[in-house]
């Protein structure tokens, strides 16, 4: 825990970096009164992008992926979650982050934070913390892309990349192809991963935007594991592949 | 030529008096100036003498609006506010009582006066507190068609906005036998503020105009290059309006167009129809089939009548123009909005609760690489032409685009030459006007004038106009494919030559930029809270300001106190304008005497563009 602690102090200590005068707020024009009009005051985002149900081949699971961010047009706090539970038991796995996050280039934010992960239920709750630095945006094509790179608290190197894309059926019926890579630099037994990739995840959701903040969705989702990965899933008594039906919602306010 | 006393068209402004009938319960809603008038006789209004006084209270209540209840900000309890009447040579004491919870202020939109009482809080004056009275007294140097609104937060937005009319002292030039205010804007029964974060959000909310993938599929090879290249750029060819149809109800003098505002007519009579885009985001396409419109005034200043059959009114614009109808019958007032996703419709006829035909929307625009300020006549072909470009239908569209040849010779930073002061222009009332050409007479982009620096402008900026044209003869954005007469800035020629014939001693260039995505809006890719002080000009001094816009949609630069002379080719004759529309990859030249000492804003007119930061202000001393 001593290294999150001082992971999250240079998370702070990165959020209070000169932020150009950008979203100072007050701003040095020759004029007697405040200011002319709040240009720089801040917004706030939070995206559920998946909140589902999956019909996988083993027990089946919920899953829920959720972000969102608080600030200016420069800099923002981004939040983000995932985890997934089990139907049938209360075991599960959480992991969050707390980024602080700068516009680099007009379509990147440079995201540097925390991460957090933890297991719960019937067996003895385990964690772990990272030191997080990503970059996400729009990259060209309209690819959303989020990509990371994670320092555990023992030192352990492992990386993320996650694209998704939006193809328009109609002006509310939106296909989103989803690809999600994960690999590490070294295994780590405990946690069931090995080193070089890990595994990949190809999905396809349709979703249907009742309004834009509120849209159901039905997906396919095949995930396979690899290498090491897949010989601790097997040693586990899990599948090395999984091809998911699911069923979901995807908010935002 | 026939002149009028301005208090004959006092009266006739001011239509009929208190409207009964079919709309009556609407209609009472409305400040007189906008109520369909039922009967052709005006009532008389004793002449006005010496100074005018105007109260305008600001006020926040539930009212009647667009077909429903909504809370507005009123002025004197209606929406639009009040018509203001002045008359040039006169004082005029405009006293605005603030009955708000918060601070408000009036901006006097294109009229001169000390910057004092311009109404810019922050600015020009701290606002006006809960409770407390503005007065501006000031007099009144101009004549022509004005309006008023907030520049408050998003007051604007919801309801502090109204036309102001001042008459000549010296009477009309061009005779008219009726003379209608005709405002329009935009309503939206959502907070403005949650607008603005949707934007915020997902700068595409109320986007639902674009292209799909199976109009793509549908319409071939072409059609796949031309997706492509735009998922390429990030950017979509659909993005023409910000805020659309979807939240929007567009408003003509205040009424939905159910409502069916009417002016009356008897036929054969001459109507002066004040077109004010009073909107907050909107730009409108006006017509009036089966009616010719001969323009005789843009933002106030009289311009050398020109005929036509459609114009484009970008936001806080005015045009006045006269129409003939000789049937005795009914026209429609047509004003659709620029990216097709609504309209707003009134009707001229010789009775009250007569109606025309409305057209059908036409079909939604699409940006062009010409807009995007790429050089693609120039052998960068990577990137397809517009020529691919898919229609709602899943056709493929003709736009012309054939004859984008790009003159290498004239690039460099050379702006179109101004051409000598017509000889004769002395008969212009007498004689028939001069008529525009048809949209597809004009499609052909305008020649490339400059090519962008190294500086892309920081990371709130999304793009740069590599090539950069002269647009003031292209016609608006979705009227390039018409085939009757539309009207284009270079139609524009001032009736009177200007005053000062001195070369500009000095350019001042500002880029427009932004970032869609994020929905950033800056000159030069900095905010206004991002800028150490103001643009500052010499008392006197003449000035060439050039805009350049970086971004692929159009922004309404306005200059607050001073009025500009667009640079479109009329030489002496330029256009003044309080408000010019600058189009995608545009390079604009507009040059400006600076003779009126103080502080004035200087922004886009587009409200949440303006609100995020795309503004400046110039300081002359
Ligand atoms: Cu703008």
């Amino acid at each position: 825990m001593k290294t999150l602690h001082t992971l999250l102090a240079l998370a702070l200590a990165a959020s209070a970096l000169p932020a150009g005068a950008a979203d100072a707020g007050a701003h040095a024009m020759p004029i007697d009164w405040q200011h002319v009009h709040e240009d720089s005051h801040p917004f706030g985002f939070a995206l559920i992008d998946r909140l589902e149900y999956r019909d996988d081949e083993g027990p089946n699971h919920l899953l829920w992926d959720a972000q969102g961010w608080y600030g200016g047009d420069y800099n923002r706090l981004w939040l983000k979650t995932e985890g997934e539970s089990p139907v049938s038991d209360s075991n599960g796995e959480f992991e969050g982050q707390a980024l602080y996050g700068r516009l680099v280039a007009p379509y990147w934010d440079l995201q540097a934070g925390v991460r957090y992960d933890r297991t719960f239920g019937s067996g003895p709750d385990r964690d772990r913390a990272f030191g997080v630095l990503g970059v996400q945006g729009l990259a060209p094509y309209r690819f959303e892309t989020d990509l990371a790179l994670f320092v555990s608290e023992d030192g352990d190197l492992s990386a993320s990349a996650e694209l998704e894309y939006e193809l328009l059926l109609t002006q509310r019926l939106i296909l989103q192809p989803r690809v999600e890579i994960n690999a590490a630099a070294q295994q780590v037994k405990s946690w069931g991963v090995g080193s070089g990739l890990n595994d990949l995840q190809l999905g396809l959701r349709l979703r249907y935007e009742i309004r834009r903040q509120f849209a159901p969705y039905v997906g396919i989702e095949w995930v396979k594991k690899f290498g090491d990965s897949a010989d601790f899933a097997r040693a586990d008594g899990q599948d090395t592949g999984n091809l998911a039906l699911l069923a979901g919602l995807r908010m935002w306010f | 030529m026939r002149y009028k006393h301005p208090d004959e068209t006092r009266r006739r402004l001011m239509g009929g008096a208190a409207a009964a009938g079919l709309l009556a319960g609407v209609d009472a809603l409305l400040p007189v100036w906008a109520r369909s008038p039922t009967s052709a006789a005006g009532a008389v209004r004793p002449p006005a003498a010496g100074a005018v006084q105007f109260d305008l209270t600001v006020a926040r209540q539930r009212i009647d609006i667009a077909g429903k209840s909504a809370w507005a900000h009123t002025l004197n309890g209606t929406v639009p506010g009040p018509l203001i009447e002045l008359h040039e040579g006169r004082e005029a004491l405009l006293r605005v009582h603030n009955r708000l919870d918060e601070d408000a202020s009036i901006h006097w939109h294109g009229i001169l006066l000390p910057f004092e009482l311009d109404g810019v809080p922050g600015v020009t004056f701290p606002g006006i507190r809960p409770g407390e009275t503005f007065e501006a007294r000031f007099p009144v140097r101009q004549a022509g068609t004005y309006w008023y609104h907030s520049h408050s937060g998003l007051q604007e937005q919801t309801g502090v906005y109204g036309p102001l009319v001042i008459h000549p002292a010296g009477g009309y030039q061009d005779a008219f036998d009726r003379d209608y205010v005709v405002m329009l804007s935009d309503w939206t029964f959502e907070d403005p503020m949650a607008v603005l974060a949707k934007l915020k959000k997902q700068s595409h909310y109320y986007n639902f105009q674009e292209t799909t993938l199976p109009q793509v599929i549908a319409a071939g090879t072409p059609a796949w290059r031309d997706w492509l290249a735009w998922a390429g750029m990030r950017m979509s060819p659909t993005d023409i309006a910000d805020v659309t149809g979807h939240t929007y109800t567009y408003l003509m003098n205040g009424q939905h167009p159910d409502g069916n505002w009417t002016g009356l007519f008897r036929p054969g009579e001459r109507v002066r129809l004040r077109f004010i885009n009073g909107s907050a985001m909107s730009y409108f396409n006006i017509r009036i089939p089966g009616l010719p419109m001969i323009v005789v005034q843009a933002d106030g200043q009289d311009v050398q009548p020109v005929q036509t059959d459609e114009l484009q009114i970008a936001v806080a614009e005015t045009y006045d123009v006269i129409v003939t109808p000789t049937e005795d019958r009914a026209y429609t007032v047509f004003a659709e909005s620029m990216d097709r996703s609504g309209y707003a419709r009134g009707t001229l006829a010789p009775r009250a609760g007569m109606a025309a035909a409305v057209p059908a929307l036409r079909k939604r625009p699409l940006r062009s690489m010409v807009d995007m300020g790429m050089d693609h006549a120039g052998g960068h072909g990577g990137h397809a032409g517009h020529d691919g470009a898919v229609q709602p239908d899943g056709s493929a569209a003709h736009a012309g685009h054939g004859a984008g040849a790009v003159d290498h010779a004239a690039m460099g930073h050379a702006m179109p030459a101004s051409q000598p002061a017509a000889a004769n222009h002395s008969a212009h009332t007498a004689a028939a006007p001069a008529s525009a050409k048809t949209g597809r007479e004009r499609a052909a982009p305008g020649s490339v004038v400059a090519t962008h620096d190294a500086d892309t402008h920081g990371v709130g900026n999304v793009a740069v106009a590599q090539v950069q044209r002269d647009r003031t003869a292209e016609p608006g954005t979705g009227l390039a494919d018409v085939d009757h007469r539309v009207l284009v800035y270079a139609d524009l020629r001032s009736r009177a030559p200007g005053h000062d014939a001195r070369a500009p001693q000095r350019d001042i260039e500002l880029h427009l930029t932004g970032h869609m995505e994020r929905y950033m809006w800056s000159f030069d890719g900095k905010k206004l809270s991002e800028v150490t002080g103001p643009i500052e000009m010499r008392h006197g001094e003449r000035l060439r300001i050039v805009l350049v816009n970086d971004t692929m949609m159009e922004h309404p630069i306005h200059l607050h106190g001073m009025f500009v002379e667009l640079d479109n080719g009329a030489g002496a004759y330029r256009p003044r304008k309080h408000t010019v529309s600058v189009k995608p990859a545009e390079r604009m030249s507009l040059l400006l005497t600076a003779d009126e000492p103080g502080r004035w804003a200087f922004h886009c007119h587009l409200l949440y563009h303006m609100h995020m930061g795309m503004m400046r202000v110039v300081q002359v001393v």
